[in-house]
């Protein structure tokens, strides 16, 4: 692991422990929600990084899917904030 | 010279990626919190997807880093605004030095 790569994944360690301080602190549960999805979308660049690391692609498809499933998650999260029904 | 295109690129978007997380601590209100966070992560993971392709080339993962792009583009700011709009609709205050609030003028409108 060269000390650039070592640089990069420090720094988006510490966004995430922010990201993590949002969802802890949070006063509103929106803001809560907010972390979760800018959380949702490092684990993307996490996994970029990882597929870099180990030369191996198939953690771009947990980025992919994380990226998808994270979308959903706060679309339903959206949905429930507004107090409507998942199906309107 | 690839690689250093590369690194810069991975480098842009990292700080992108850290400054939008500072933001989203230090800003007052959850639609500032949500601007800045949600602009600055984007455009931070998708530098970094980019670098990713232009360190590995066109094999498996960089096809698969420009498709995993695709999506974040798509799907963020998708979720922000559906975000910003569940939150108003939820009752959250705008922060109390807040100039103005167009959504909600136009919702008394529209009554």
């Amino acid at each position: 692991m060269s000390t650039l790569m070592q640089i990069y994944i420090c720094a988006l360690s510490v966004s995430a422990f922010l990201c993590l301080y949002r969802i802890g602190m949070g006063p509103t549960p929106p803001d809560r929600t907010v972390g979760i999805d800018i959380l949702g979308t490092l684990v993307v660049g996490f996994c970029a990084f990882m597929s870099i690391l180990t030369g191996k692609d198939f953690y771009m498809n947990i980025g992919i899917s994380w990226a998808l499933l994270s979308f959903v998650g706060t679309l339903a999260l959206a949905k429930f904030l507004e107090r409507r029904s998942l199906d309107e | 010279m690839s690689d250093t295109i590369a690194h810069i690129l991975i480098s842009i978007g990292v700080l992108f990626d850290l400054l939008g997380c500072v933001g989203l601590v230090r800003l007052p209100d959850v639609y500032n919190r949500l601007q800045a966070a949600t602009k600055c992560v984007t455009l931070g993971t998708c530098m970094i997807l980019i670098g990713v392709l232009v360190l590995v080339g066109f094999n498996a993962l960089g096809i698969k880093a420009v498709i995993c792009m695709v999506f974040v583009l798509l799907t963020s700011p998708t979720s922000a605004h559906a975000l910003a709009r569940g939150s108003h609709k939820a009752g959250v205050p705008l922060w109390p030095d807040s100039v103005t609030d167009k959504y909600k003028e136009r919702k008394g409108a529209e009554k």
